[in-house]
């Protein structure tokens, strides 16, 4: 964009050459400056000391007469941003602070969802839910994300992103109705476990689909400039997610209409048994941003601070510059895929115990807060101790509620059932009443 | 592609439905050809064939209507105005933007360009770039773009610039535009339209004469309408916009410059009703789209040779406006679907499914259902036109029907 802005105001200083146009709306400069471009009789090649110049459309580029081709690496990998060493000692004073009360709760958060995933996924091998899928290892990229943006702000995740429901007030009771597909589950028991969402926390319910949330959130971020609201939208996907052809558009898209979402990207090293050396050759995902013109940064995605800081400083350059910003958090996959992977068939159980202990987001941003006086181990083994109580609860009352009523599988569909659909209905209703044995009791008909 | 008027014999209007005649339609052959004929793709023009002297035996098509259809159903004594097809769907368009703010265009070429149908020329003009956007070539991103925006409040009319386009767009119309208000729990609607030209045109190639109604019409959310005159055109879109459910509406190549009359006031049409475009008797033919015409077209032979067909174009795909076709099966007890889609699996095979589960004690012979062959369709013209069905196989199946 700079680009265009760049000829037309040479060609208007130069040429003396005022065109006639609208206003400089949105989107007019850049279409104008690609025309001028296209039209030889009004410039030549512009001589810029011994360099030849041309305009091709999008803009000038210097002729070389040596054939460079561009190397597929970078000689050094982009550099990964951190606040907080492996220990929790902040490496340099120049981040924005948090307050001890966000700090505290933040970790809270995390610890709620570090011990909600270990519980659920216990509940699964149990045989109680179907199926879980954990977020180990990513708690601090789930709730750090969500503490620098506001309630405005859209989301809309892949499937390992629970945080920003939970810190946004979700209730564990809630996700166990969800998980259980019970009569309260908001989603009315359509969607696998996992795959919440609630309007009211603007936050999108998940699909199974891989990275078609991505232009999701670009369309969702064009409806929130054209409404000119102030918030943006932001959506998470894995290292996996990127290859798909929806987040390669939804990139491009979101430069070129200039959109104000974040692009959260958690490079775990791993979909489910791909590496990402078998996902692409770049150097993950961050160097992609450049390429579609969308800014970038890589952040260590294990260090709760690092998150807030750049999703915050992200956020106010995707609503005041009105630009797409991608982010890539580094972090490691700890738990399996879902509770139908096991991850160590396809890698080292020692590598995943390592990361599991020694780099865990959560102990340490522990020390961090207790460092600052703000934590201690009563206090841990309390959050502990209560939140094991409460998710045992919540499941056990989540697992006796009744499952959503017959309706529930017609409805929905349209905004009124049609008479296909209520027909549908009916016959099942009259099947079941017909058949009471050899359907489930806790159903309604 | 070429809309051009052929010569037929008479020169009075389609047998209109007695309740529907109005003002004579004109006449001269001179007066209709001026109002369709239009340059084909390639730029030569056709010369205006007096086909009797090339071949001779041959039924003459005619892919469009000539004059004022008289299954316009407008009420009104006023004289309305005249459009052409591509014109309905924007002022219907049009209309909609300027009631409400939040509905706005999606798809490659729609802004400054107009659209490669001009169907949004001069919205971006008049609406804005950010109301009227032009997209980078992506179809399954800039419809998932549309659902999130759908999602959040605004009301996207997303353009494949070809139907077949949209083929790239089915993970997220099946997965989400057709599913996320239902896996939300209700939560969060998707009002999004889903337009674009499609079916087989004059030559476009196997890739672009696709008919994607057959693939459609089992994902669960949708409804599928097909317009076919200005009048239906405007109504449908209109609808199709204010509707909370995603629409897809099917837009046929051949009939964008169909020139009708249509009513001054505004008008909505239902989504889920089919129009009576011919009462009959004797059987019923059920069709849609372009092969409404080619219908009509054997409907006046029929007619010269004794029959009297009920033509019903169903303009709802999805889901079938049973009503309508039940009333029409209990009259005539015989059924005739004609069709552009593919044998396998079509809108027919559909159809013919739902009719003779619900009114097969109405029926007096096996539905006879007509569609295109299951080929990709080919490029050469001869071929192209023995792949869609013409109205000398449509008067053929009547009159078996019929014995």
């Amino acid at each position: 964009m700079w680009i265009s802005k760049t000829i037309f105001n040479h060609f208007k200083s130069r040429l003396n050459f005022t065109p006639n146009y609208a206003p400089l709306s949105l989107l007019s400069p850049r279409r104008f400056a690609s025309t001028i471009a296209q039209n030889p009789s009004t410039f030549n090649s512009i001589h810029d000391a011994n360099q030849q110049v041309i305009d091709f459309p999008g803009g000038t580029v210097k002729f070389i007469p040596e054939m460079r081709f561009i190397s597929e690496t970078s000689p050094k990998r982009i550099p990964c941003y951190r606040v907080l060493d492996d220990d929790g000692q902040p490496l340099a004073n120049n981040f924005v602070q948090v307050s001890e009360e966000v700090a505290v709760r933040m970790y809270s958060n995390m610890v709620t969802l570090q011990i909600m995933d270990t519980i659920f996924y216990e509940a699964q091998r149990q045989g109680r839910i179907s199926f879980y899928a954990t977020t180990i290892g990513e708690e601090a990229i789930n709730i750090a994300s969500a503490a620098a943006l506001t309630r405005e702000d859209v989301i809309f995740p892949q499937y390992r992103e629970p945080g920003p429901l939970l810190w946004r007030g979700f209730t564990l009771q809630e996700i166990a109705h969800q998980c259980f597909s019970n009569k309260y589950d908001n989603g009315k028991g359509r969607q696998m476990p996992i795959h919440y969402g609630s309007n009211k926390h603007n936050y999108f319910t998940v699909a199974s689909t891989v990275a078609t949330q991505v232009p999701h959130a670009v369309g969702a971020a064009y409806s929130l400039k054209m409404d000119k609201k102030d918030a943006c939208s932001i959506t998470y996907f894995g290292d996996g997610g990127s290859s798909e052809g929806d987040f390669h558009a939804a990139l491009n898209f979101a430069a070129v209409m200039e959109a104000p979402v974040i692009f959260l990207c958690r490079n775990n090293g791993w979909a489910i048994s791909t590496p990402t050396s078998d996902q692409f050759r770049s150097d993950g995902v961050v160097v992609k941003g450049q390429a579609y013109g969308v800014r970038s940064i890589r952040v260590d995605g294990n260090d709760a601070l690092a998150i807030y800081n750049a999703v915050q400083a992200a956020r106010e350059m995707a609503i005041s510059e009105e630009r797409p910003v991608l982010i890539e958090a580094l972090t490691y996959r700890v738990g399996h895929h879902s509770t139908s992977d096991d991850s160590t068939k396809y890698r080292p159980a020692n590598e995943i115990e390592w990361w599991r202990l020694a780099r865990d987001p959560v102990a340490r941003f522990r020390k961090w807060i207790e460092r600052n006086g703000w934590w201690n181990d009563m206090a841990e083994s309390e959050l502990r101790n209560s939140l094991r109580q409460q998710l045992l609860h919540s499941i056990q009352v989540a697992e006796n509620i009744e499952k959503p009523p017959i309706e529930d599988i017609f409805n929905d569909v349209y905004d009124v059932p049609p008479s296909n659909l209520r027909e549908q209905e009916q016959w099942v209703k009259d099947t079941i009443k017909k058949h009471p044995l050899d359907y489930p009791e806790n159903i309604s008909a | 592609m070429a809309t051009l008027f052929q010569g037929l014999p008479s020169s009075t209007a389609f047998s209109s439905s007695n309740k529907f005649n109005h003002a004579p339609a004109p006449t001269s052959f001179s007066e209709r050809k001026s109002s369709i004929v239009t340059v084909r793709s390639d730029a030569r023009w056709s010369p205006v064939l007096n086909s009797a002297t090339h071949k001779p035996q041959r039924l003459i098509t005619n892919a469009v209507a000539t004059k004022a259809d008289s299954s316009l159903a407008s009420t009104s004594s006023k004289p309305g105005h005249e459009l052409l097809l591509f014109e309905a769907l924007r002022e219907g368009l049009e209309e909609e933007m300027e009631r409400d703010p939040c509905v706005c265009v999606m798809g490659e070429d729609v802004g400054h360009y107009g659209g490669s149908y001009k169907v949004t020329k001069g919205l971006a003009t008049k609406f804005g770039d950010l109301r009227v956007l032009d997209t980078p070539i992506a179809e399954n991103s800039f419809t998932g773009m549309g659902i999130g925006a759908a999602m959040t409040g605004l009301r996207p009319i997303i353009e494949g610039m070809n139907m077949g386009f949209l083929l790239l767009a089915f993970n997220q119309i099946s997965n989400n535009c057709g599913m996320l208000h239902y896996t939300s729990g209700g939560q969060f609607k998707i009002p999004v339209v889903i337009r674009g030209p499609g079916g087989v045109g004059r030559q476009l190639g196997a890739e672009h004469s696709q008919r994607l109604e057959s693939y459609f019409q089992s994902i669960p959310g949708i409804q599928m309408v097909a317009c076919s005159t200005p009048y239906n055109a405007k109504g449908l879109m209109k609808a199709a916009i204010r509707s909370e459910n995603p629409v897809i509406l099917f837009e046929h190549v051949l009939l964008y410059n169909l020139k009708d009359r249509i009513p001054d006031e505004e008008y909505v049409l239902s989504l889920e009703e089919a129009e009576m475009v011919r009462p009959g008797e004797h059987v019923t033919i059920l069709t849609y789209s372009r092969m409404r015409y080619h219908v009509m077209q054997a409907a006046k032979t029929l007619v010269n040779k004794g029959y009297d067909p009920e033509v019903i174009d169903i303009r709802s795909l999805k889901p079938f406006d049973l009503h309508t076709i039940g009333k029409s099966v209990k009259k005539t007890h015989r059924v005739l679907i004609v069709e552009e889609c593919m044998r396998t699996g079509g809108i027919g095979a559909s159809l013919t499914a739902a009719i003779t589960e619900n009114f097969n004690d109405d029926l007096d012979a096996p539905i006879v259902c007509l569609s295109s062959q299951d080929v990709p369709t080919p490029y050469a013209g001869t071929l192209e036109e023995w792949t869609v069905v013409q109205p000398a196989q449509i008067v053929t199946a009547v009159e078996q029907l019929c014995q």
